[in-house]
């Protein structure tokens, strides 16, 4: 790697340490001797473990990331945010009136937003943030559900907002609620679950249940992948 | 006439029927109204204290998008904004008087939403009431109604938003007629109410249900003992909690009668002939035999129960 | 009978905090009881409005801890009213904001919970009684 040969500084939890420009925050704070034990999950962007918040040198801006997602900059200070304490109400998806104002009754501090835009500010996904919770206050589930799609959960909304509010909570909750009453049952998946309580697939089942570790393995890389057939797509 | 409209959260949830209303009976006299095609929640109440800049952030940010639309060609050089909701109309109208006179509070507001554009103070909120009354005129709506709503008796609610404080009032705190004079112009009877601007209790309807039924009981028998037959609001918490809140009101004072509770636009729709679009059935105290009595609308044979 | 009261600093103080937060000159107040004869929710009251406006001028904290201020429903009714033009809801806010601001909340979330209700109230709940 020709970035190498380049060092940046980069602060952990206020103390300096000289790291290799190119690469992303979670290399450079394991390059500077930290071993993750938690705060790293899938290292590509999926999992939303690795939530990061930093400041730069001489900017006031106080930044998000998710840190195997981001380079290392020089004059970052950095501070890993594995976790974020977030209340997740429990309920019961089958018991639940889709008609009553469900978001409020569960998480009624939503109505607190103040409208100041930091979580869409400090979400590392891009995402409208403080749209999704509007819609939630209107009970809005189609439109929460399809503005929050791509959360990761990584909760730096949730740590920054001023009104305290779970933005990931309430937005699953959305879309489970959306899921299970208002989104089309897609038909594909009911012909499949039919097929498999038929037995259809017991035999392959069988077979595949005596295979050695390393048969499996080649299987897996083997497989055929099944196309899902054009109008069956979940909406949006 | 195009305008841009702040529907405010309330009426995309409990309160469809107001502005499904509205909008079939502005269509009536010419006026559309387009939604503002972003929004936030502008906060229900205002701001209080003088340090709390915080809170004006939100109602800003709609007037914001006003200018956006304008921006966009959406609008041409239109800067009303008209919003339905009387709490929602306060507090914008109230931000806005703000930051038009205060241009450091304005300066702070735009320094701090720093993903939007600055807002220049070149909105003006109104009230769907003061339209009707101040740009079309209620002697003009009265020219276009289909269906005189003769013989309805209409005690005007004014509650609380809509006429103070004074400098964001649409009329005399002490003595307003708006409401009166749109009532005429359906050609229904207005009915006086000594508790017409009386507070139903706003927002302690959470937490305190019991001190809004009493006001509640109090409002409805004031207009009941002149003689109304309905109540008309513009406020969707009003509405909450003089129709919703009358199953404890009754609870709490036997001798109370139910009365049905209109959004002034489910009125105008009947009188317009829009009865498809009053939505009559989010009532809560159900308004369909009264009006059916007094032949305003066809009875039907099954509401579909 | 002749009341003597003691103003000492710490009630000079407290004053001059609620003139700051409310904007409201608050010994502008003649306790003419306009706003107690106006206001909806005197009934419910421990404290009638002018009386707390009186607490506030002789810098009595104790009014912070009164019900009175929360029963305050920021109708204006007294606003338009005050021959002194006080805003009295300002002044009320001011004192419900002294707790609210030291993240106290006045509703428990859970009581909240138990009723389907429409974002109007709970918007305008939560930011009157949420600190
Ligand atoms: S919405 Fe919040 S929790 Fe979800 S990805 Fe964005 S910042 Fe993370
Ligand atoms: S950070 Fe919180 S208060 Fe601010 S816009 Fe987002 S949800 Fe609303
Ligand atoms: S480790 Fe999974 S998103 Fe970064």
């Amino acid at each position: 790697m020709e970035g190498n040969k380049k060092m940046i500084t980069i602060y952990i939890m206020g103390k300096a340490y000289k790291v290799p420009f190119g690469l992303t925050i979670m290399k450079a704070v394991e390059y500077a001797g930290y071993r993750f034990i938690r705060g790293a999950g899938c290292r590509a962007g999926f999992c939303g473990a690795c939530a990061t918040v930093y400041r730069k040198k001489g900017d006031y801006k106080f930044r998000t990331a998710l840190a195997c997602q981001t380079t290392a900059e020089d004059g970052m200070y950095l501070a890993q945010l594995p976790f974020v304490p977030a209340n997740r109400e429990e309920y019961n998806i089958e018991n639940i009136d889709p008609d009553k104002n469900v978001l409020s009754e569960y998480y009624p501090e939503i109505n607190r937003c103040v409208s100041c835009n930091t979580c869409t500010k400090s979400c590392p996904q891009e995402l409208d943030v403080m749209d999704f919770i509007q819609a939630a206050i209107r009970g809005d589930y189609k439109k929460v559900s399809s503005l929050s799609f791509d959360c990761i959960q990584c909760g730096l909304c949730t740590a920054r907002c001023p009104a305290e509010i779970t933005h990931y909570h309430v937005a699953q909750l959305a879309r489970r609620i959306y899921g299970k009453y208002y989104s089309p049952i897609p038909k594909h998946l009911e012909k499949r679950v039919g097929e498999i309580k038929k037995g259809k697939f017991d035999k392959e089942i069988e077979r595949l249940k005596k295979m050695s570790v390393d048969e499996l393995k080649k299987a897996y890389v083997k497989r055929k992948i099944e196309r899902i057939p054009r109008g069956e797509v979940r909406e949006e | 006439m195009k305008l841009p409209y702040f529907p405010g959260c309330t009426l995309k949830q409990t309160a469809k029927n107001f502005e499904k209303s509205a909008m079939a009976s502005a269509r009536r006299i010419g006026i559309e109204l387009v939604e503002l095609p972003r929004w936030n929640c502008c906060g229900a109440v205002s701001s209080l204290t003088s340090d709390d800049i915080m809170h004006h952030v939100a109602p800003i940010r709609d007037l914001v998008r006003v200018q956006q639309m304008n921006d966009d060609g959406i609008l041409n050089n239109e800067y009303r904004l008209v919003v339905l909701c009387s709490m929602c109309f306060n507090v914008l109208k109230r931000s806005n008087m703000l930051v038009t006179k205060d241009a450091e509070t304005l300066n702070k507001i735009n320094e701090f939403m720093d993903t939007e554009p600055d807002y220049e103070g070149t909105v003006e909120v109104k009230h769907f009431l003061e339209i009707l009354r101040d740009e079309i005129g209620f002697d003009k709506i009265k020219e276009k109604i289909k269906k005189p709503l003769h013989g309805l008796k209409v005690s005007p609610y004014y509650g609380c938003t809509l006429l103070r404080p004074r400098e964001i009032g649409i009329d005399d705190p002490e003595a307003p007629t708006i409401m009166d004079d749109f009532i005429k112009s359906l050609e229904a009877t207005p009915v006086d109410n000594p508790y017409k601007s009386l507070c139903c209790g706003s927002y302690h309807t959470v937490g305190n249900a019991e001190v809004v039924a009493h006001r509640t009981y109090k409002i409805i028998e004031g207009a009941r003992r002149n003689g109304a037959d309905v109540i008309i609001t513009s406020c969707p918490l009003c509405a909450f909690n003089l129709d919703n809140r009358q199953e404890l009101t009754k609870k709490l004072h036997p001798d109370f009668e139910y009365m049905p509770i209109l959004y002034f636009t489910q009125l105008m729709a009947l009188a317009f002939g829009e009865e498809k679009e009053a939505g009559f059935d989010e009532n809560f105290v159900n308004p369909v035999p009264l009006l059916e009595e007094k032949k305003l609308l066809k009875k039907v044979v099954s509401r579909g129960e | 009978m002749t009341e003597v009261i003691h103003i000492e600093k710490k009630n000079v103080k407290f004053l001059q905090k609620v003139v700051e937060l409310s904007g409201e000159e608050v010994t502008m107040c003649e306790q003419c009881g306009i706003c107690t004869t106006s206001c909806p929710m005197a009934e419910e009251m421990d404290v009638s409005p002018a009386g707390i406006m009186r607490a506030v001028q002789i810098g009595d904290e104790s009014v912070v801890e009164s019900k009175a201020i929360w029963f305050c429903a920021s109708c204006f009714t007294c606003t338009v009213r005050c021959p002194r033009g006080i805003d009295l809801a300002k002044v009320t806010e001011a004192l419900r904001q002294l707790t609210l601001r030291k993240n106290v909340d006045h509703i428990d979330l859970d009581e909240v919970k138990k009723e389907s209700l429409p974002a109007i109230a709970l918007v305008s709940a939560l930011r009157k009684f949420t600190g």
